[in-house]
């Protein structure tokens, strides 16, 4: 319980953010949206025991977060929650693969043990452009920019609507959930039978409230479209902010910069 | 059952976001065919309901755990297929943009796996074939778990065959396998009571939401032409992915023997360049793998290894001095921001 009122907690902060003011948040979000995806794709498609290569990619966050002037401790706090999910995904890696792929200072370092960091760099960066994306962007505008790249309006009205009522919804749900929780005072009451009739009741409700929003909706000259306050406009800043990102995740994708790095500095060194 | 981008390689996550896409695509058209203006609030506000529905949970009896609802089986009996495919995908959305509950490079295979199989084989074949017009209270329970739990156990299926053909993780299929289906058929049971509960709940109270469902019933059955369209792409997919499998590892038993066997001796012995070989053979189909092949390796191993300690503990000093730099430039650009706005 207290869980998903966090996670709900969550939506609403990120639904903030994005509503701020920023450099970074009037870029027009088709720039945006393709930049991370470009960003998602890039950091993924590298290879299974890749780890230096992908460190580079922390330089776009970096970048941004700050830019954006949106709290970087919030999105740290928010990995640190999910991390356990990727230990999951990658927990037996090291116990499958267990051939030494390279040692340092006389320690073996198992193939297993190299991919399952990769995971978790991975993981982290993935999770890092979908949080920043919104937070920088908002779902409306995420929205729009997926009708302009060909999405049905049929399925971004519905992504538009559902966003819309999370926050009523939700908020109704924990209220019944609170209400039952106080009424059942040890374990009786929060069995199958009262859930079932507590979740039927909502989803009438709910039903009808739909109708409601219809009529209205309606009545106030509603034919399909929504608007949005930022009008969409692709600037020259918009398009430099697209190409130079994504120019610079493709290099990175193929040049490893912290082995030239690290080579020109032991080179140096010796 | 989220899937996360670590999981999946670029070439199975796009086709599957092609695949999700054009799911996506023949769904709105079919929704606006049916031109029922009332479904576009009821759809939004659908999705927010499982949202909320999951606010609330309850104690799964005999255990100490709590359950709650999942909700792709509930939207498709309430929506029919289509608009529920619209409805699943749209909270799919949500969740991985604010939740990071999936990818967003895997998002096309979570809507895939979470939402057609579901609405596309579970519904239609299973629940609909079980209620079909006589609605009683036997039917819509039998329907409904049996549904949730098949759609649920073809979605973790899905997860092990997309993960297989991205070669992520080490886990062999078997035992990924034996350790998905078992676990999901535990949710999907809980899945299914569940969705009875509240759908019998409602066709007693409200019993014109399920019959006259604003998606018009189909009479005689469900139209024939989806279902095929949606198995010969599950087939051409499923076809492609086990082909490329079967064809990398000829025989799944051998395979399945030296991996057994592999384990032992990487335990007991040193050297075991025979049992690396069969492991390798196995990697060397995967795609993106990076490193050479056995012999190079072997060879490497004995040979080169003052080189090979270079070149690693150059890129350990090149990785952190990224890092560092990435960071320290993160915290410049934060006073700058503030500084500029603390200026205006």
């Amino acid at each position: 319980m207290a869980e998903i009122a966090r996670s709900f907690h969550d939506l609403n902060y990120i639904d903030t953010l994005s509503c701020m003011d920023s450099p970074v948040h009037r870029i027009d979000p088709r720039a945006k949206l393709a930049t991370f995806l470009i960003f998602a794709v890039c950091v993924v498609s590298f290879g299974k025991y890749e780890v230096s290569a992908l460190l580079p990619y922390f330089f776009f966050p970096a970048v941004i977060i700050p830019l954006a002037r949106i709290p970087a401790r919030y999105f740290a706090g928010k990995i640190v929650f999910l991390l356990p999910f990727a230990v999951l995904i990658g927990i037996f890696n090291p116990l499958y693969d267990r051939e030494t792929l390279l040692s340092i200072a006389g320690l073996p370092v198992s193939g297993g043990m190299i991919s399952f960091v990769s995971i978790l760099i991975r993981f982290i960066l993935t999770i890092l452009a979908a949080l920043m994306l919104v937070a920088v962007t908002g779902f409306t505008g995420v929205c729009m920019a997926l009708e302009r790249f060909g999405v049905p309006k049929t399925f971004t009205t519905q992504l538009m609507m559902l966003y819309r009522y999370i926050f009523v919804l939700t908020s109704e749900g924990m209220r019944m959930a609170r209400a039952r929780d106080l009424r059942s005072v040890g374990r009786k009451g929060s069995g199958l039978k009262v859930y079932g009739s507590l979740i039927g009741y909502l989803l009438i409700r709910t039903w009808n409230r739909a109708q409601r929003i219809h009529m209205a909706m309606l009545s106030r000259g509603y034919r399909g479209d929504f608007f949005l306050r930022r009008p969409l406009r692709i600037t020259s800043a918009d398009i430099a902010f697209g190409l130079g990102w994504s120019a610079v995740f493709i290099t990175l994708r193929f040049i490893n910069l912290p082995r030239i790095a690290g080579q020109l500095i032991m080179g140096v060194l010796s | 059952m989220h899937m996360a981008d670590a999981l999946i390689s670029p070439a199975v996550g796009g086709t599957m976001w092609a695949v999700s896409a054009a799911g996506i695509a023949y769904c709105s058209k079919k929704v606006k065919e049916e031109l029922d203006e009332r479904k576009v609030p009821l759809m939004g506000v659908l999705g927010a309901f499982v949202f909320a529905a999951q606010m609330i949970n309850f104690t799964i009896p005999a255990t100490g755990s709590s359950g709650h609802l999942g909700g792709g089986m509930l939207l498709a009996i309430l929506l029919g297929p289509h608009a529920a495919f619209l409805v699943i995908s749209s909270v799919l959305v949500v969740q991985a943009l604010f939740f990071a509950d999936g990818g967003l490079l895997a998002l096309g295979c979570n809507i895939f796996n979470l939402g057609f199989f579901p609405a596309f084989i579970a519904y239609p074949l299973i629940y609909r074939k079980i209620v079909r017009g006589n609605v009683s209270q036997g039917r819509l329970a039998l329907g409904a778990t049996l549904a949730a739990i098949v759609g649920l156990q073809l979605g973790a299926f899905g997860v092990v065959l997309e993960t297989l053909a991205s070669g992520i993780t080490e886990l062999p299929f078997s035992t990924f396998v034996a350790f998905m289906q078992p676990i999901h058929l535990a949710i999907g049971i809980v899945e299914g009571i569940v969705t009875t509960v509240v759908v019998s709940f409602v066709w007693k109270a409200n019993p014109q939401m399920l019959e006259g469902s604003p998606v018009k019933a189909p009479t005689g059955g469900f139209p024939v032409k989806t279902v095929a369209a949606g198995l010969l792409i599950a087939a051409v997919i499923t076809g492609g992915v086990v082909s490329w499998y079967a064809s990398g590892n000829p025989d799944g038993l051998e395979w399945s023997m030296a991996k057994v066997s592999g384990k032992e001796e990487l335990e007991s012995t040193y050297g075991i360049h025979s049992m690396l070989a069969s492991l390798q053979e196995k990697l060397a189909f995967l795609p993106d793998y990076s490193f050479k092949g056995t012999a190079e390796a072997s060879e490497e191993a004995e040979g080169d290894q003052s080189a090979r300690l270079g070149t690693s503990v150059s890129g350990i000093v090149g990785g952190a001095m990224v890092l560092i730099l990435a960071f320290v430039l993160g915290l410049a650009l934060k006073r700058f921001a503030t500084d500029a706005s603390s200026r205006a």
